[in-house]
């Protein structure tokens, strides 16, 4: 029994989520679900930051710093996620009681990734967090776009844990363990068969983070999913596959980081050159977000590939500012709405300025935020990866990543020439729902007003990576 | 030591204005004349703070002055601020320009009004951000934040063409700026710390220096800009509504002259004097090319933007002798060019706001309908081409004189593009201002209003005072001048 408590905020979540499911057949009130479920994740908060750090089940799950804030950014994104289900639900098709729990039950499957130190707990927070995730994108069933999205996603989601499972077992059979630590001690670091592992199971990491060259998937599940699923999708999976990735590769193979940090590396450079030019030609800003979103995570992963405890740091600072400036771009995409349906292409942002000026400066701000100009929270973020990345010498990666950064502020300014310099259409109806303008403002002056008094979210970062340096 | 942190105030109050300005709502005539009176009023407001910093400023001291400093991101990275005879110049010249712009602003905007003054005053926040800080990374804050407004202020309230001009404007000097950034942060990394009055007596090594200069230089060189990076400046200026011409010419054209002083020159002297030969040759490029190029302009504003590459040539010329002459003579004549380009930029507007357009060979025998302006005109152009008496003499004088001291051959080119300035700039005048009235829709024009005279009577004040007696001014600059000088020597030697 006592074991039980120590995983205390899992099992919240997976109770609420179960007796929601089991309440959701006899209630039809969906929006009290939603509440109750946004009430047990705030619950979980708590939960979290009370919860003692220690590594439980023969040091198969670890309870340290380092998880507990990527907890917390994932109950941050499912709250965001639930609240936007709110004002969307009836006009999305997606008035289903489902939503929720698979939301709960996704966020569940990722508190098991950031805090798995075995390749088996990882493997299972990782399929369940994805089976949830496959079921949300086509859960507008009338619609062919988010059908074809599920279908896609999970295809492909398939192919990368069957990568993910191939490259487990051949670490297993390396090795002789599956827990991260005995890994990192047992292994021999001259055979091959581990560094096909190692190859495999970051191509399936890859994937869940959406880093090129497994990142087809995205432009097509973001723009296909309805849109709260989608701001969930950049908000919540790839943080935790990003924490689970630094906690694979920390734990059991630190000693080896000269082999996997080519990889980093190479996926890094990728990722950013890639979406800064692919964004340029987008059309459906839901298209240009996930493209954005490869470019930002390409950003992150070179924190990793630093190997150091400024890389991880700026990592962490990076995932919550990036958290924080989606949170609001997609808020804002919900708001675009006129007799109850919902505009997504880049050119309907057209002259918005003139209906929504005040909501439009703050949308500008963001995308100046995203593409790194300061005095904007992007900046910051932008600024610690290149601190780390000169301070680990690796100059080129900090070379290309700025000129990354100058290319794709050509599609951020596109967005804010669209909205401020072309021709005005009609009124959209805009933030007036009170529960967008509850995640819109203190998101955006969040990000605004980092520069003032950056230093606890600093802090915040430097007391995570205790759990490693 | 002084109590107030008047700094921090000259910064915020910008921002506090664009608070108040939040809050009106602006739905009709009246309610955005109220928004004009409270930009005008919050940024004459600043002008008068920056004068009381600019009276209680010990000019025997050539140290930094109202210094400020407060934690900010962690150790290293401070809130630090200050001034000395090299940057409060530039600090009151800011203050002056934004209600001057402002007030030019008054009937030219015709929508959006709100938008547009409370972009102005974040501009202003960020200008005199950038002339204060003595932090690098709150230098680089300040000094790419102000991209955001001119962008807007291009793009929204530009001509016909803002669009590509205003991406433009925005991505070359991104382009150059990173590397700055990196170049910060490779400076963080090694020296611990980005407060700039430590790194003044920090010795980097020869290779670091030559890379950091070169970063810091890619920057700087697209901001003055120096031939030829220069292109996006006179489309920039084409586009960009008159104030926000003003403010290009006048103030955000300095910051890279700044930056060249007191970083370039301070942090890595070594590399300063490896990469001087470059310098000069561009800048001599930049003087005769773009001065040929001026001749041929169509477009006043065109003209008076290539111009002004052609001045901030002789600006890189004098910070690059390495001596006070040419430090002291540089900032005159950013100061001036400041002035007087401004001006220049105001007189297009007057006509343009009259006859919307800026073609030369629209306008002809001027002098009849608008003697005042006449006038006028005629005074900033003789202040631009450097005539004895105005504030560009001085300035180019001062340059001239270093740069013989260092090399007669590039002071014989150099002193080519004075000649060709007083070309460009006397033939402009006499065919817009003389000759015989032969266009019907010039008869109607009127002279200036009551409204422009108060515009244009303090800044030909100020080039005619800072022409005849320059003395004041280069009291200020020069004990900051001759302890840069100093230290720069120190160091090489």
């Amino acid at each position: 029994m006592e074991n039980i408590l120590h995983i205390i905020p899992e099992i919240f979540i997976f109770c609420s989520a179960l007796i929601l499911l089991i309440l959701g057949l006899f209630i039809k009130n969906i929006k009290l679900i939603n509440n109750l479920a946004i009430l047990s994740l705030l619950i979980a908060v708590a939960l979290v930051i009370n919860q003692p750090y220690q590594s439980i089940y023969l040091n198969s799950y670890v309870i340290d710093e380092f998880s507990s804030l990527f907890k917390i950014m994932i109950f941050i994104g499912s709250i965001v996620t639930l609240v936007m289900f709110v004002s969307s639900r009836e006009d999305l098709h997606i008035n289903l009681y489902e939503y929720p729990i698979l939301i709960l039950f996704s966020t569940l499957g990722m508190m098991v990734m950031v805090s798995a130190n075995d390749l088996l707990a990882m493997f299972i927070g990782l399929e369940l967090q994805s089976l949830s995730l496959y079921v949300l994108a086509a859960l507008n069933r009338n619609s062919l776009l988010s059908s074809e999205a599920g279908i896609k996603y999970f295809i492909l989601g398939a192919l990368s844990s069957g990568l993910l499972l191939f490259g487990i077992s051949y670490i297993y059979g390396f090795s002789g363990n599956t827990n991260f630590n005995l890994i990192a001690v047992n292994y021999n670091s001259e055979s091959l068969g581990l560094l096909i592992g190692i190859v495999f199971v970051l191509a399936g990491l890859a994937f869940k983070v959406s880093a090129v060259p497994f990142h087809m998937w995205t432009p097509d599940v973001y723009q296909g999913a309805p849109t709260p699923i989608t701001a969930f999708f950049a908000l919540a999976p790839k943080i935790a596959a990003m924490g689970l990735l630094v906690r694979f590769l920390f734990n059991s193979f630190g000693e080896l980081y000269l082999d996997w940090q080519q990889i980093i590396f190479f996926i890094s450079i990728a990722s950013m050159m890639l979406a800064a030019f692919a964004a340029i030609a987008q059309t459906n800003i839901k298209r240009l977000m996930a493209y954005s979103s490869i470019g930002h995570i390409g950003y992150a992963l070179i924190g990793v590939a630093c190997v150091s405890s400024e890389g991880l740091r700026s990592l962490l600072i990076y995932l919550m500012i990036y958290l924080f400036m989606n949170i609001s771009v997609f808020t804002v995409i919900l708001s675009l709405k006129r007799n109850d349906a919902y505009f997504e292409n880049i050119s309907d942002l057209s002259g918005m300025y003139k209906n929504h000026p005040f909501t439009t400066i703050l949308v500008a701000l963001m995308m100046f935020s995203l593409a790194g100009i300061p005095p904007l929270a992007g900046f910051f973020g932008k600024f610690y990866i290149f601190v780390a990345a000169l301070e680990s010498n690796m100059v080129f990666l900090a070379v290309v990543g700025i000129i990354a950064s100058v290319i794709s502020a050509f599609y951020y300014l596109r967005i804010v020439k669209i909205m401020y310099f072309d021709e005005p259409k009609e009124e959209f109806d805009g933030l007036n729902i009170r529960s967008l303008q509850v995640l819109f403002y203190p998101s955006s002056f969040l990000v605004i007003l980092f520069f003032i008094y950056p230093a606890p979210i600093i802090q915040l970062s430097e007391y995570a990576i205790k759990s490693f340096y | 030591m002084n109590e107030l942190p008047i700094l921090s105030i000259l910064i915020l109050l910008p921002l506090v204005g664009i608070f108040f300005m939040t809050l009106i709502r602006n739905n009709n005539d009246q309610s955005s004349n109220n928004l004009k009176h409270t930009a005008l009023w919050i940024s004459f407001l600043n002008f008068l703070i920056s004068l009381y910093l600019l009276f209680s400023f010990n000019q025997q001291d050539a140290d930094f002055q109202f210094e400020e400093r407060y934690f900010w991101i962690e150790y290293g990275i401070s809130y630090h601020l200050g001034v000395d005879g090299i940057s409060i110049l530039f600090i009151v010249l800011t203050t002056m320009l934004v209600p001057i712009c402002i007030l030019a602003s008054y009937d030219s905007i015709k929508f959006s009004v709100k938008e547009y003054l409370i972009a102005f005053l974040a501009l202003e926040t960020f200008m005199i951000g950038v002339f204060c800080s003595l932090d690098l990374v709150l230098f680089y804050l300040f000094f790419e934040g102000g991209l955001i407004p001119m962008f807007l202020i291009i793009g929204i309230w530009g001509g016909e063409r803002r669009v590509y001009s205003t991406f433009k404007f925005f991505l070359y000097t991104l382009a150059g700026s990173v590397f700055m950034l990196l170049a910060i942060i490779y400076i963080f990394i090694t020296a611990g710390t980005t407060d700039v009055s430590y790194l003044l007596d920090y010795n980097f090594t020869r290779n670091e220096q030559i890379v950091l200069w070169l970063a810091f230089f890619a920057s700087f060189m697209v901001k003055i800009p120096m031939w030829p990076f220069h292109t996006w400046l006179p489309d920039a200026h084409v586009e960009a509504p008159t104030a926000g011409s003003v403010i290009l010419a006048g103030v955000l054209l300095k910051m890279a002259g700044y930056g060249f002083i007191r970083f370039s020159i301070g942090f890595f002297p070594e590399a300063s004097e490896l990469f001087a030969p470059l310098i000069f040759t561009l800048s001599i490029v930049a003087i005769i090319v773009t001065s040929l190029i001026a001749l041929v302009q169509e477009d006043m504003k065109k003209l008076i933007a290539y111009s002004s590459v052609a001045h901030m040539g002789f600006v890189t010329l004098g910070i690059f002798t390495f001596t006070v002459q040419g430090i002291e003579g540089s900032i005159i004549q950013m100061i001036s060019h400041g002035i007087v380009s401004a001006a220049l930029f105001l007189c297009v507007g007057v006509v343009y706001d009259r006859l919307h357009t800026r073609e030369i060979s629209r306008y002809g025998g001027l002098v009849s309908k608008m003697p005042m302006y006449a006038f006028t005109f005629m005074i900033f152009i003789l202040a631009s081409l450097g005539l004895p008496g105005t504030s560009g003499f001085v300035g180019e004088f001062l340059v001239l004189i270093s740069i013989f001291s260092i090399n007669t051959y590039f002071a014989v080119f150099a002193t080519t593009g004075v000649v060709l300035a007083a070309t460009y700039s006397l033939w402009l005048y006499r065919r817009m201002i003389f000759g015989a009235l032969i266009k019907d829709d010039l008869s109607e024009m009127l002279d200036l209003t009551r409204r422009e005279i108060i515009i244009f009577v303090p800044l030909i004040t100020l080039t005619i005072f800072i022409g005849i007696y320059p003395k004041p001014v280069i009291d200020i600059i020069e004990p900051s001048a001759k302890k840069i000088v100093n230290q720069v020597n120190g160091k090489l030697n």
